[in-house]
């Protein structure tokens, strides 16, 4: 293995480019989310747009800060990064700060941390560490154990601290062991899963049992009739019987009231638009106002006069939708579209396994936060509180999002070099 | 690991979801349109500015009704914090379970949006609660204005004003619910002068409902454009010696002015401050006034009918000339019988012609004319003559509205042919049946500004312009109706000479002595009209100078016997003071307002 001339070489300047446009259109965003009248500088570190820039600004160091350091750093040390961070968990457990319910936080003086944001990369970097061992087979039970075991500390660690969103991110390894070999029915199973659930929300559970026991009778009666395919088609039927008749047990007893609001508000069950179901409305009629190209940058009346919560946070996108309306959504959905794209396309031309699977976690990651935070706010999934990545506002995930993804820039400059 | 297959399968799930939500962004916001309504919803308040109502002068520029400022407590319950209630409810004087409950009305309209809390708020009250407005979070002030009346008269004609109820603002697209409308007089036929044009200003505002700057850079604001200020006919000095000389009386005056017909004064009592009915305390002023048995709310002056007694004999005289069935040397004998009923009369000299009959108002020689007018054969019918005798008398202005730009004027009654049929049955009747319509009294039914009016056609000698109260709007002349209209009677100008001669003579010698005053030449005519229901009313008429007149006055004194006794006093009083602006005969002066004819009250 040779070095690199420069730490510039192999770069994949794609993937910056559209990081930092993204970082770019988050900043402008805040700013015109959070305006405030007496602090029109968006340079202010007073509001939330000026501390962003800090958090751009940070962001950039570490980003060539890992470009600097040795690509193989990552590989070697992905597990005392996994386990430093673990502990972290731990300590915030103990020493953290509640904030909106949710003990996540840590306090040095002004500034605030979030440690479960840094587990993701982590939990990222671990698992592709594992998973790239030579000899490693998803068919074996011991990997699946061992992989979900990886995935499993954190998620429960971070359910802890009660901050389920986070929590909910860890799921998206799920396609990253896909990849990597797992069965494509744990994804259907998976699916069909949720779907019942919603379908046990919404519809009487008998009538539900007695369709799919209808499905099984048909199913056995066209398929050849063997004692597998009866004993298989049963125990699915079993199985999913058991799923629709535990959903009101794990609605009432597992979830929290708030999230059983969300989840009312979002199957319309819940219509209180003072309640529980302010925020989604005011985020859709944010969004929903901003026409074909948006009511214009600071004219947004729905984020600007505070009508959207937390509008510079989680409720990043109505800014955009607002302000710049569908093409501005269309604008924003289309980068993350490429950068999703291109990820994964970086992944299938590592020759490092390590790489490939990090990159497929990545865009795993991403595609959730993506996929739960905008649903969240044009009403399509309850209300999760999870960043935009490189939009929201907050030091604490944009540094984790540039960490996760700089460190697969810097891993896939290494492509050319590294045979295994 | 090479496997393809996924990585399909992944690129796929990624780009159904994104796919999906594209969709989704296009529906709620290219697509539906009600999200832009909602968020206009939020963010958009309509604030209203309200105009000042125009002022009122009298013909001399003196005011007669102002605007003052008083202040509409307003509350945002969302923003109210916990405060010190007791002091704040003793500021606008409330308790405090009041206090709770207003609040609670308030919320219950909205948390966010503002409502009225406490209405017209005096200065003074503002005064004291602005200092502390500051500690009071939630509540502010809205400026409204309220009529205001410097001198406590002409209640009924200057009319009031009162809030809009739900049944108008469904009917009338211009007003919304708190805004203030004339309800009777001045202020109610002269609303859309008056009340001027309100004003939007549209803000946004913050979640918070704070005020955030004005919409669209005040494109769609308009501003609020005062009412028109309005002079009026009356004369307030004359109108307020009116209203003092009918003190504890039952009655009414109207004065106008013979060439132009500008009501100079007319009175109605008794009356009311018009001060009584503005704002907080109207309603229960009001009620009050409505269980007052002299019913101090009947405006007497267009809405009480009389029988016009003798002052009618010279409508009757004219109406006779003009069909030539008397001249002024007509004479007829000093007796009307009819069966066993005959007219009596005052002694007076015999023989007298038509002049020498006003003069005396001899009974006798008018029942005779009118008989002689509607038994005419050259009508063939008691019927057809009069229903002509009928047609001359509405051209008095007499049994029909005039016209007068005030609200509830009645047309008084002149009964119709199909009246007596009904009464008598068919051709059983004729004018030795109704003969005291003769001498202005039976059926007859008279407004006192009606009576008021047949003297400016006496004055004018045979025309009146309709009588009103407003003469300009703004800085320009009354064009809103048609009052520069000559409205001609039936009854040629010749035949009012001997009619004034005859009212001169009253004056000068006859029952209106006491009427004379200075040289000024008057013309008058008393009455007194039979009320079945107790002592006769005191009637007089009369318009001076006879050259060139100034004023037409009816003086109707309700219950106070011969017309000379009250009437014609208070109308002298009136008219001296109207054309030499002096009272030159004081004992009569205190006399007439130390005079109280007001009906024992029973308890």
């Amino acid at each position: 293995m040779r070095k690199q001339k420069s730490i510039f070489e192999n770069i994949d300047w794609l993937i910056v480019g559209i990081y930092l446009v993204l970082v770019l259109i988050g900043w402008v965003n805040i700013y015109a989310a959070v305006y405030n009248e007496e602090h029109k500088s968006i340079l202010d570190i007073s509001q939330n747009y000026g501390r962003q820039m800090v958090w751009i600004a940070t962001s950039l160091v570490l980003a060539i800060f890992i470009l600097v350091i040795d690509g193989k750093f990552f590989e070697a040390f992905a597990y005392p990064i996994y386990g430093f961070v673990l502990l972290i968990l731990v300590a915030v457990l103990l020493f953290g700060r509640e904030v909106a319910g949710s003990k996540s936080w840590f306090e040095i003086g002004a500034f605030r941390l979030q440690p479960a944001e840094f587990a993701k990369f982590a939990t990222n970097m671990a698992l592709a560490k594992y998973l790239s061992t030579v000899n490693i087979n998803m068919k074996d039970f011991r990997t699946k154990l061992v992989a979900g075991t990886f995935i499993i500390i954190p998620i429960a660690m971070i359910l802890l601290q009660n901050d389920t969103g986070s929590a909910l991110v860890f799921c998206s390894f799920i396609f990253v062991l896909y990849r990597e070999g797992l069965s494509q029915n744990v994804l259907i199973i998976g699916f069909f899963a949720v779907l019942l659930f919603v379908l046990a929300l919404m519809v009487s559970k008998i009538i539900i049992v007695s369709v799919l026991a209808g499905i099984a009778v048909l199913a056995i009666a066209l398929l050849r009739k063997t004692r597998k395919n009866i004993i298989t088609i049963s125990v699915i039927l079993a199985l999913a019987a058991g799923v629709v008749f535990s959903v009101d047990y794990f609605f009432h007893n597992v979830l929290e009231p708030h999230q059983k609001q969300r989840i009312n508000v979002l199957l319309g069950k819940d219509t209180d638009l003072k309640g529980a179901g302010y925020n989604v409305n005011q985020s859709l009629i944010a969004i929903g106002s901003g026409g074909l190209t948006g009511k214009g940058f600071l004219n947004g009346t729905q984020t600007k006069f505070d009508f959207v919560p937390e509008q510079s946070t989680d409720f990043i996108f109505c800014t955009v939708g607002e302000e710049w309306g569908f093409l501005g959504s269309l604008v924003i959905l289309g980068l993350f579209t490429a950068l999703l794209y291109r990820i994964l396309f970086i992944a299938e031309r590592q020759k490092s396994d390590f790489t490939r699977i990090y990159a497929y976690g990545v865009a795993s990651i991403l595609f959730i936060h993506l996929m739960v935070n905008i649903g969240m706010t044009i009403g399509l999934l309850p209300v999760i509180g999870i960043p935009l990545p490189f939009l929201s506002y907050g030091g604490s995930s944009l540094w984790s999002f540039t960490i996760l993804l700089f460190i697969l820039v810097k891993l896939d400059s290494y492509r050319t070099f590294i045979l295994r | 690991m090479q496997n393809s297959g996924q990585r399909f399968v992944i690129l796929g799930i990624f780009t159904v979801v994104i796919f999906i939500y594209l969709v989704r962004l296009f529906y709620i916001q290219v697509i539906d349109d009600n999200y832009k309504l909602s968020a206009n919803n939020n963010v958009l308040r309509y604030i209203t500015e309200y105009p000042a109502r125009g002022l009122v002068y009298d013909r001399t520029g003196k005011l007669l009704v102002y605007n003052e400022a008083v202040y509409d407590l307003m509350v945002i319950p969302k923003q109210v914090k916990d405060f010190d209630t007791t002091s704040f409810c003793e500021i606008i004087g409330i308790s405090k379970e009041e206090f709770e409950k207003k609040l609670k009305k308030a919320r219950t309209y909205s948390r966010v949006k503002s409502s009225i809390f406490e209405k017209q708020l005096s200065a003074e009250t503002y005064a004291v609660l602005q200092e502390k407005l500051f500690k009071f979070h939630g509540f502010y002030v809205q400026p409204r204005t309220l009529r205001k009346y410097p001198n406590k008269i002409a209640g009924h004609t200057l009319g009031y004003i009162g809030e809009v109820d739900d049944k108008l603002v469904a009917k009338n697209p211009y007003y919304q619910s708190g805004d203030y409308i004339g309800v009777s007089g001045l202020e109610q036929s002269y609303e859309v002068e008056l009340r001027g044009q309100r004003g939007v200003r549209i803000v946004m505002v913050d979640v918070f409902n704070r005020e955030k700057g004005s919409f669209s850079n005040g494109e769609y604001d308009s501003a609020a454009v005062s009412g028109q200020n309005l002079v009026t006919t009356l004369d307030l000095e004359l109108q307020m010696l009116g209203e003092r000389l009918l003190e504890n009386k039952i009655g009414s005056v109207v004065a106008i002015e013979p060439s132009t017909g500008e009501i100079l004064a007319i009175v109605t009592k008794p009356g009311y401050d018009p001060n009584l009915l503005v704002g907080r305390v109207r309603s229960k002023n009001y009620a009050q006034l409505l269980k007052d048995e002299l019913k101090p709310l009947f405006n007497r002056a267009m809405m009480a009918y009389y029988p016009p007694g003798s002052t009618f004999k010279l409508v009757n005289a004219l109406i006779a000339q003009q069909e030539s069935i008397i001249t002024p040397s007509t004479v007829f004998p000093h007796s009307f019988v009819v069966g066993s009923k005959s007219v009596k009369c005052h002694p007076h000299p015999g023989g007298l012609s038509l002049e020498g009959a006003v003069q005396y108002s001899c009974n006798p020689y008018f029942c005779n004319a009118f008989r002689a007018f509607v038994d005419n054969r050259k009508f063939v019918t008691s019927e057809n003559g009069y229903k002509i005798w009928r047609d001359y008398v509405l051209s008095f202005g007499v049994g029909r509205k005039i016209g007068v730009d005030l609200p509830h004027e009645l047309e008084g009654n002149v009964p119709k042919v199909d009246f007596y049929d009904r009464y008598y049955g068919k051709g059983r009747w004729k004018a030795s049946t109704i003969f005291s319509l003769g001498i202005g009294q039976g059926e007859l039914g008279i407004t006192p500004l009606q009576m008021a009016n047949i003297m400016c056609i006496i004055a004018n000698k045979g025309y009146y312009y309709t009588p009103h109260i407003v003469k300009k709007i703004g800085d320009k002349t009354n064009s809103t109706r048609n009052l520069s209209e000559k409205h001609v009677t039936l009854v040629d100008a010749s035949h009012f000479e001997v009619i004034q001669n005859g009212m001169q003579k009253v004056v000068e010698a006859g029952t209106a002595r006491i009427a004379r005053f200075g040289n000024v030449v008057i013309c008058g005519k008393t009455g007194t009209a039979q009320n079945p229901h107790g002592k006769d009313h005191s009637l007089f008429v009369a318009f001076a100078p006879r050259e060139n007149p100034k004023i037409a006055i009816a003086v109707m004194v309700e219950n106070s016997g011969f017309g000379a006794t009250w009437a014609a006093p208070v109308a002298s009083l009136m008219m001296e003071k109207y054309l030499t602006d002096s009272i030159s005969r004081p004992e009569l002066y205190e006399r007439m307002i130390k005079g109280n004819l007001l009906p024992t009250k029973k308890d």
